[in-house]
């Protein structure tokens, strides 16, 4: 019996079209632009000004306070300006715009190949490796990743879970990244477990990647401490909490208590090689692998892109836009964001590019609610979705608070399952919003 | 004949028992209601719109007869003789308030903003300003889902079909201010009436620079100052790339309107000097039909 979360999900079709794709490296772009405002937490600050030289790995943005990351160059060149860009969000933000010019890097990145197995440094070493590399949660919540490796002293930590579930449909990124680096993601782990100070750490894999499986599990026959878990499909599986309740059989409480205070910590796997990267060979966050995929695209293809690289370039690189196209979604099809355009650059957030074709992009005619409960059924934190979008339609913030709408993941199984296609999710977003203001507001008063 | 008898007599003694009870505490626990809320609350429209600051017509109608002074109490859905009957009933003078009326500071019709997306989620503004910029380049503009019309209590606003935007019937619009909350963008704004209903303002809130804002509108406000300067009441002032005329200071000259370069400043309800589309008439016909159309169709 395969392990999962207990109660909803739901079972979108899996599509992983791109899964037998290699990762290729991409172009380098003419322009790399990017946005400072790519994680959770306060923007940063630009340290470069217009007309300065970087090279690639060169630092050009600081972090701002303890929650945020610091952001590098991707590209070598000129820093043409700092403007505002339509970002990822759907809003115009501000960034800094590189001119590329060659490939210079900078002389302390290790640009080689070979696998570096022993981390001899300090566990504050790694934590500041980590910190100044500016990696962030590479599954697509962006939450700084140092700040998650030191969790609050009064929990007690003994696990370390590693997502590799990729529940999302379309997306292939995690499982392209499982099957060619291996032994970096390992090397990864260990350097995880060393920082946290703990020794046990598990790796939680859909079943519908068996070759990922087989091939981690051999990985790991040999390292003690590290477990392959396989689970049982189900979206949304890679959700934190839903991921530490399938994988150890324990709830996170409702917010604002973490993960944390169940004793474990989730990292994804594509941070895990971000953070082989950035403590073993010094090379700061400025690559990652990108989904580029669609029922009609010609070529679904797995890309390793530079940070900054425009969208339109990736499209191109899976054999351009398909005529029918009327959604480009950055993420999955589920949890992401529908972009406003194809100049929006590739951000540390950015898994997939999923092209959309109208047949499938289509909003049907919202209808009354007709009080089924499939929404209750689906909904994998428990919650009652009708009830809630209900009371942020009639603004009743205190009934929503009440009925614990902080709680909720935007996950969308709610609105994917409802037969009168009801914007769930857009209300409860709307409400959510709104409760954060005020729960805010109350606590700085206090 | 005698049970009838027996039985009206019985029942008519009960009634006649009860009614002294329900006399007697009538009397003993009688609730003193001062006469004046009621006749206030009379003559109030009765909207409960809240543009009072207060929760409700009853609520404000206490208010006047309770508080010290009128000061700060004022409906601004009734007319100032409305105002001066609720002076005669309290005794108090009321202090006069400039008659306002509400101001869609959004140009971005079809022609003018071209829609270079589709935003297909719920139909709410306030949705819609949450999940993305908007279906144009504007990301400050109207949003078109109209939450302002949905709000109005006084039928005062409505979705122009043909520019996709909201326009006020300055007849029935009592400045209440239901509107200005409920748009997420803040593109509506409370201004002074003036005399004959003339108005000057910028019809932009863009607070892009001009470059972006002219790409993505052909009438937004880029910023360029000119208008600051051919001012001579100090009337204008330049913030984030975008003009604001002060209704306070504005003495309806309408010197800015020539020079301003992308037609953002609008002229309301003044004779025609040259070709600028007042608002007012071309607007409110047109609506008037289309929702009486669109009452047959339902």
């Amino acid at each position: 019996m395969l392990k999962t979360f207990k109660i909803g999900g739901v079972h979108p079709e899996p599509n992983k079209i791109s899964a037998g794709k290699k990762i290729v490296t991409a172009a380098l772009p003419k322009q790399a632009v990017f946005p400072l405002s790519q994680h959770i937490g306060a923007p940063a600050v630009p340290c470069v000004q217009r007309g300065d030289t970087v090279l690639v790995g060169t630092r050009i943005a600081d972090p701002v306070g303890f929650v945020s990351a610091a952001i590098h160059s991707s590209v070598s060149g000129k820093v043409a300006k700092i403007d505002t860009v339509v970002d990822t969000s759907g809003f115009r933000k501000p960034a800094i715009f590189i001119d590329v010019e060659g490939d210079k890097w900078e002389s302390d990145i290790d640009r080689s190949d070979t696998l570096i197995l022993q981390c001899t440094i300090s566990q504050q070493e790694i934590f500041d490796r980590i910190k100044n590399a500016g990696i962030v949660g590479l599954g697509g919540a962006c939450f700084p990743t140092h700040v998650k490796l030191m969790p609050p002293k009064d929990c007690k930590i003994d696990t370390l879970i590693i997502n590799a579930a990729e529940c999302e449909p379309f997306l292939t990124a995690d499982h392209r990244l499982m099957l060619e680096y291996p032994d970096q993601i390992i090397v990864g782990i260990r350097i995880m477990l060393k920082a946290l100070g703990i020794e046990y750490a598990v790796i939680g894999i859909e079943e519908n990647k068996p070759d990922a499986i087989a091939l981690m599990r051999a990985k790991t026959s040999m390292v003690s401490g590290i477990e392959v878990v396989p689970l049982k499909m189900k979206y949304p599986q890679g959700g934190e909490k839903q991921l530490i309740e399938a994988v150890t059989g324990r709830r996170v409480p409702p917010p604002p208590a973490l993960p944390a205070s169940v004793g474990c910590v989730v990292q994804n796997i594509g941070t895990v090689f971000a953070v082989y990267e950035a403590v073993q060979k010094r090379k700061p966050l400025i690559e990652r692998i990108v989904t580029v995929t669609g029922k009609s695209v010609q070529n679904p293809s797995n890309l390793k892109v530079r940070l900054g690289t425009p969208i339109s370039q990736l499209i191109e690189a899976a054999g351009g836009l398909p005529e029918d196209t009327s959604k480009i979604v950055s993420g999955g099809p589920m949890m992401g964001r529908p972009l406003l355009g194809t100049d929006v650059p590739v951000v540390k957030g950015t898994s997939g590019i999923l092209m959309i074709p109208e047949s499938d992009a289509v909003r049907h005619k919202e209808r009354t609610c007709i009080r089924c409960g499939k929404c209750i059924t689906a909904c994998p934190m428990g919650l009652e979705p009708y009830l809630l979008a209900v009371a942020s339609e009639m603004e009743d913030w205190e009934r929503a608070e009440e009925n614990w709408i902080m709680s909720c993941i935007e996950c969308g199984c709610c609105q994917s399952t409802c037969p009168s296609r009801r914007p769930l999710l857009d209300w409860v977003r709307l409400a959510k919003n709104r409760v954060n203001d005020i729960i805010r507001a109350r606590n700085t008063k206090i | 004949m005698l049970p009838i008898l027996t039985a009206i007599l019985v029942l008519g003694v009960i009634g006649l028992i009860l009614g002294i009870v329900l006399y007697v505490v009538a009397r003993k626990f009688a609730v003193d209601t001062d006469p004046r809320v009621e006749q206030i609350i009379e003559i109030l429209p009765g909207a409960n719109c809240g543009g009072c600051g207060l929760p409700g017509c009853a609520a404000f109608a206490e208010a006047c007869v309770k508080r010290d002074s009128m000061e700060g109490l004022n409906c601004p859905a009734s007319s100032s003789e409305v105002m001066q009957q609720i002076a005669a009933i309290t005794g108090r003078a009321v202090q006069e308030l400039t008659p306002k009326v509400a101001v869609v500071r959004c140009n971005g019709s079809c022609e003018n903003r071209p829609r270079v997306n589709n935003y297909d989620g719920a139909s709410r503004c306030v949705i819609a300003a949450m999940q993305t910029g908007g279906e144009t380049g504007c990301f400050y503009g109207c949003l078109g889902c109209g939450d302002c019309v949905t709000v109005c209590r006084f039928d005062a606003i409505h979705m122009n079909p043909e520019t996709g935007l909201p326009e006020v019937d300055q007849e029935k619009c009592t400045a209440c201010g239901v509107c200005v909350k409920a748009c997420p963008r803040g593109i509506i704004e409370l201004r002074n009436k003036n005399k004959l209903d003339r108005r000057i303002y910028v019809s932009c809130v863009n607070k892009d620079k001009g470059p972006v804002a002219k790409k993505a509108c052909a009438v937004a406000c880029i910023g360029c100052g000119k208008c600051v300067k051919v001012c001579s009441f100090d009337a204008i002032t330049l913030e984030n790339n975008l003009a604001y005329i002060d209704f306070e200071k504005c003495r309806l000259c309408r010197k800015c309107i020539d020079e301003c370069p992308q037609n953002s400043i609008w002229a309301v309800n003044f004779p025609p000097k040259r070709v600028v589309t007042p608002a007012a008439e071309k607007i409110i016909e047109p609506v008037k039909e289309s929702v009486e159309q669109d009452k047959q169709d339902n």
